[in-house]
């Protein structure tokens, strides 16, 4: 049977960056905090703020690789009850108040487990996803889930961290979208020194990949963006934006509109804010 | 039967290695150096030498005489763990990984700990070995168990209060996973059960193991012949697995796992992973776990903060699976009568989580004839639970007034 292939949206983005010399900026943000609703409004924010693409956080009760930071937004979220099928279907709410980016699921693997993993992705695709992460699923666990993910058009996206070494080579091998390169040891969090390796890391996941890389975990500012910006081909913002929505909160769940419209506002110009500058090589 | 776990950490579909990515070359390194010290004479040596030395090993397999009297039915051994250094089993764990650790040139060490007895097993070892340690405990145990904060100061180690999830055990180990993903290059992690990624259910086994070999060659003195029946208390399931594990290939020997009930299985506060659990991947493995319906994990609640936990051992979950092990639940008042009752029938007060299992021994001994024999392990000492008990009591007694 002959499918025709549609190109990831992921893919598509990347190469129209790569023409115009800039670098993806990728906000991260934990789905139900503070309700879905304002999700579907902030991803709207993120991208008039001018994010290339998004990661929608799962919320989990055990989220092993995050900081305080998104643990305390998990729990937020988790105590309204937010499902993971609740926060697939942000994607197809933001689609149709017309969001355009590229939309990247970022879960834990036990919640996609419990769904069934066919479900998990005939969702993901039906709700318009191009990509996922799932921090915990490392390459010797990953074969069905990888195998799912292909079949349905979406790409599982890999971690390599600057502890990974002789297995970089072989997770940027297989790599699909882009190699998501954690900057230093540590979880997800505000930092302000890398990985003192970092720069090696990175030309080392450069050499070993055929996909776009992209640097993640404690990078919180313009600096930080820039830093990086001329060694990778997009930037992950979690932590520093989901503090911002922590921060915003009491503007977020206000129930007056402008008093709302102010929070998001706040939200959207932070992540403006990230945004690195062409760079004009 | 076959070996397990496979080279991949799989008991049948459980076990595996499901951890963030900075933390698998860890996994792997400790993998190499287990498999390289495993048979290594000198390293065995120093393992058995200090747990005969220093822990106190072999512990006697004990004949309740009275208490088997008093039940009427099979004969009951007491595998008297509760003899052991610092009080429990734990400490054939630390003492192994320790010597471990101090192979592969580690200085610093950590831990994650429940009721205290394990941060106190391996705060102890790394006094011995001159490491450095930090223990990880959840505020609200810092709370209900200050001495053995206390002792862990004591003997040198460094104790930091969670405050994330639940503050309890489950978030305990959540944020030791997290401090050694930071610290993964000069730190290892001592981790106290047969749960978690692979290598460390295989290898806590095998540390633990010592129970069961010394029971069965014991009971083979004492009666010339193997138990009927070995029953165990199960958190993670380290004491159980190290008891059950050399009588897998009896096939006669029936091996019986008991877990928290806690208020009852049909309450929401209780610890049966494995009758209210289904499978899932939870702190790095493949098991049974606790969870709702989204797969997000719950709270557990026991009496026995050891047993306090919504996880279980992946070689438990394939046990189970291939019928080679039943797992039966007894709830706190269950154990708290079965711990009076031990208490003054044999003068010994055993620690809660054992009390789960002398509860379903009460059970099961009087049913059984007296030709037949149980083996219990009873996996350690109560006197760090008597505070525990009296306010249980206390609160129980305030309810009824």
């Amino acid at each position: 049977m002959s499918t025709v292939t549609v190109p990831n949206a992921i893919d598509t983005v990347f190469a129209e960056l790569k023409a115009r010399g800039e670098t993806a900026l990728i906000p991260f943000m934990t789905m139900g905090d503070p309700d879905l609703d304002t999700s579907v409004s902030l991803v709207q924010a993120a991208e008039a703020a001018g994010a290339h693409m998004i990661e929608l956080g799962v919320p989990y009760s055990d989220p092993l690789a995050d900081g305080p930071v998104i643990q305390r937004a998990s729990e937020r979220a988790l105590k309204n009850r937010i499902s993971l099928t609740d926060c697939i279907s942000v994607a197809s709410k933001a689609r149709a108040r017309g969001v355009q980016m590229p939309f990247i699921l970022f879960s834990y693997f036990n919640p996609a487990l419990q769904l069934g993993l066919e479900t998990f992705f005939g969702l993901l695709k039906d709700n318009g996803f191009s990509g996922v992460i799932i921090p915990d699923l490392p390459l010797e666990e990953d074969a069905e889930a990888r195998a799912l993910a292909e079949a349905h058009g979406i790409h599982l996206i890999p971690l390599v961290a600057p502890t990974s070494e002789a297995r970089v080579e072989r997770i940027a091998a297989q790599a699909k979208g882009f190699v998501y390169c954690v900057s230093s040891l540590g979880v997800t969090g505000v930092r302000s020194t890398f990985h003192e390796g970092i720069d090696a890391f990175l030309s080392t996941v450069r050499r070993s990949a055929s996909v776009p890389i992209c640097v993640g975990f404690g990078i919180s500012s313009r600096e930080h963006a820039e830093r990086f910006a001329g060694q990778c081909d997009g930037v992950i913002v979690g932590s520093a934006i989901v503090r911002q929505v922590e921060e915003a909160l009491p503007l977020l769940t206000s129930s007056d509109a402008t008093e709302k419209a102010r929070g998001l506002a706040a939200v959207q110009q932070f992540i403006a804010d990230l945004k690195p500058r062409a760079t004009h090589s | 039967m076959s070996q397990v776990p496979d080279q991949h950490g799989r008991f049948g579909p459980f076990g595996g290695k499901y951890v963030p990515e900075t933390l698998m070359n860890a996994l792997i390194e400790l993998e190499e150096a287990y498999e390289k010290y495993k048979d290594d004479p000198d390293f065995l040596e120093e393992v058995r030498y200090l747990l005969k030395q220093y822990s106190g090993r072999p512990t006697p397999l004990y004949y309740a005489e009275r208490l088997s009297e008093q039940l009427g039915g099979a004969k009951i051994y007491l595998k008297r763990e509760d003899l052991n250094h610092t009080g429990a089993h734990k400490i054939n764990n630390t003492i192994g990984q320790a010597v471990l650790a101090k192979r592969m040139g580690k200085k610093k060490v950590i831990a994650e700990t429940g009721a205290g007895q394990h941060g106190v097993a391996t705060a102890t070892v790394a006094a011995l070995m001159g490491l450095e340690c930090k223990v990880f405990m959840g505020e609200e145990d810092t709370k209900r168990q200050q001495l053995n904060v206390f002792r862990m100061k004591l003997l040198g180690s460094e104790v930091i209060p969670v405050l994330s999830g639940t503050r309890t055990l489950k978030d305990a180990c959540n944020e030791t996973l997290r401090y050694w993903v930071s610290h993964v290059d000069d730190t290892y992690y001592i981790l106290g059960s047969v749960t978690g990624p692979h290598p460390y259910p295989m290898m806590v086994r095998d540390f633990q193991r010592i129970i069961g070999l010394e029971a069965r060659e014991q009971i083979q003195e004492a009666e010339g012949r193997l138990p009927d029946v070995v029953v165990a208390a199960v958190g993670g399931g380290s004491n159980a697995i190290g008891i059950f594990h050399p009588f897998i290939d009896d096939k006669d020997v029936r091996l019986v796992g008991v877990e928290a009930a806690g208020r009852g299985v049909d309450t929401e506060e209780h610890a049966a992973t494995m009758t209210k659990g289904r499978p899932g991947v939870f702190q790095g493995s493949m098991s049974y776990v606790l969870q709702d319906e989204g797969g997000q994990v719950l709270p557990a609640h026991s009496i026995s903060a050891g047993l306090d936990y919504p996880g279980i051992g992946p070689e438990h979950a394939y046990l189970k699976d291939i019928k080679r092990a039943e797992y039966v639940p007894i709830t706190d008042k269950e154990a708290l009568d079965a711990l009076s009752l031990l208490s003054r029938t044999e003068g010994i007060i055993p620690a809660l989580e054992s009390a789960h299992a002398i509860a379903q021994t009460l059970k099961i001994a009087p049913t059984m004839g007296k030709d037949e024999i149980i083996v219990v392990n009873l996996s350690g000492r109560g006197d760090k639970d008597v505070e525990s008990i009296m306010s249980y009591l206390a609160n129980e007694e305030g309810q009824q007034a």
